[in-house]
């Protein structure tokens, strides 16, 4: 039911479409970020994905656009699953569509903070992990894993914690015990 | 009761009271009864807080030490027990819990995470609550098992009966004097 979806909105949305993707009956389709909200308001209105999963984003660092955004809709009945993507440039901002779906407020704000996307029309645009004042996204691929050292009196400070040598990742599937065990890799 | 001497007069030896007089140490005095009613300010942060629960239940029974009453309150505890993941953000609120409990009070690290931040190497979490409150007693594990926290509490009884009643327990007091 799904890929009759992405026909339907590829006939709807022609020139805003970037592509489409199925993937062991996962059905994925990336469109503009200008024909984001609509794309959304569509597959809610019209094809009854009335359920929004979850809202994600990536950082393509180095590429350009850098971002993306990821939502993941489904109906109530679990009968088709959609995932709708778009790409987000560094100084570009996401209409948001906390109006469409309620549960997509948290999920913002959480894009907001870890990633730093900004979004329009949200009704409460705020960090909800770390705290207001934290001047880092530490989900961003520039973010060093052990953090940065920043100082908000009364509220909080962060560190950067010690690595010593990590971070140790194990190599799974070797069946030899010792090369399985975790070991520090080059940090680049 | 006085028997006279000729020259001298002594107490004689009470049988009434026999086995109600105790001649010791005020410092001992202190120290025995401190030792045996440890409140705990539980700061139960992550999984190590179950165990912590564990621990006090029928089970294992921090009663049977004195311990068994939890005080929500950091004003009627004797001994913080951080057990859990201290993230940034809660690391300030944890450091003001610890401000307001009264002297004498001491501070157990329960589990990987509170002693060095365990697995957790990252941009959120505090590495040790030792960088902010004074630790006397890390406990190892992920988590510790009950009788792991027993046996720091044990240490931490260890610890109070051999320090100085006033000149060790009361610092920030003497600071205050001073």
């Amino acid at each position: 039911m799904s890929a009759e979806d992405l026909d339907v909105l590829k006939k709807e949305f022609a020139a805003e479409v970037i592509g489409t993707k199925e993937f062991r009956g996962e059905h994925t389709i990336t469109v503009s970020l200008a024909a984001l909200y609509d794309v959304l308001a569509y597959c809610k209105n019209s094809l009854g994905y009335n359920f929004l999963l979850d809202i994600s984003s990536l950082d393509h660092f180095g590429d350009d656009p850098r971002f993306e955004m990821v939502y993941e809709l489904a109906t109530v009945d679990d009968k088709k699953h959609l995932r709708v993507k778009a790409p987000v440039g560094e100084e570009e901002s996401v209409k948001s569509a906390v109006d469409l779906w309620l549960a997509a407020d948290w999920h913002e704000r959480e894009a907001y903070d870890m990633m730093g996307i900004n979004f329009t029309g949200h009704p409460n645009m705020k960090r909800i992990l770390m705290w207001e004042g934290y001047p880092f996204f530490p989900l961003r691929k520039d973010f060093p894993l052990a953090g940065r050292p920043s100082d908000m009196p009364d509220v909080a400070f962060t560190g950067v914690a010690p690595l010593e040598g990590g971070p140790f990742v194990t190599s799974c599937g070797t069946d030899d015990v010792v090369r399985r065990e975790p070991r520090a890799r080059d940090q680049k | 009761m006085e028997t006279t001497d000729t020259n001298q007069t002594f107490a004689a030896y009470d049988s009434k009271i026999e086995g109600n007089v105790i001649i010791t140490k005020v410092d001992a005095a202190m120290n025995w009864m401190r030792k045996n009613s440890m409140w705990p300010m539980p700061m139960g942060l992550a999984c190590c807080a179950i165990e912590m629960m564990a621990a006090a239940c029928s089970r294992f029974d921090l009663s049977r030490f004195g311990m068994e009453v939890m005080r929500f309150s950091p004003r009627q505890a004797d001994v913080m027990i951080v057990s859990g993941t201290v993230t940034y953000k809660m690391a300030l609120a944890v450091k003001r819990v610890w401000d307001q409990m009264p002297e004498p009070k001491w501070c157990i690290a329960m589990g990987a995470c509170a002693s060095s931040g365990g697995m957790y190497r990252s941009y959120a979490v505090l590495q040790g609550i030792d960088r902010l409150i004074p630790v006397d007693v890390y406990i190892s594990g992920c988590p510790p098992r009950p009788e792991a926290l027993i046996e720091g509490l044990l240490k931490l009884q260890r610890k109070i009966e051999g320090t100085d009643a006033v000149m060790e327990q009361k610092k920030e007091l003497l600071e205050d004097l001073a």
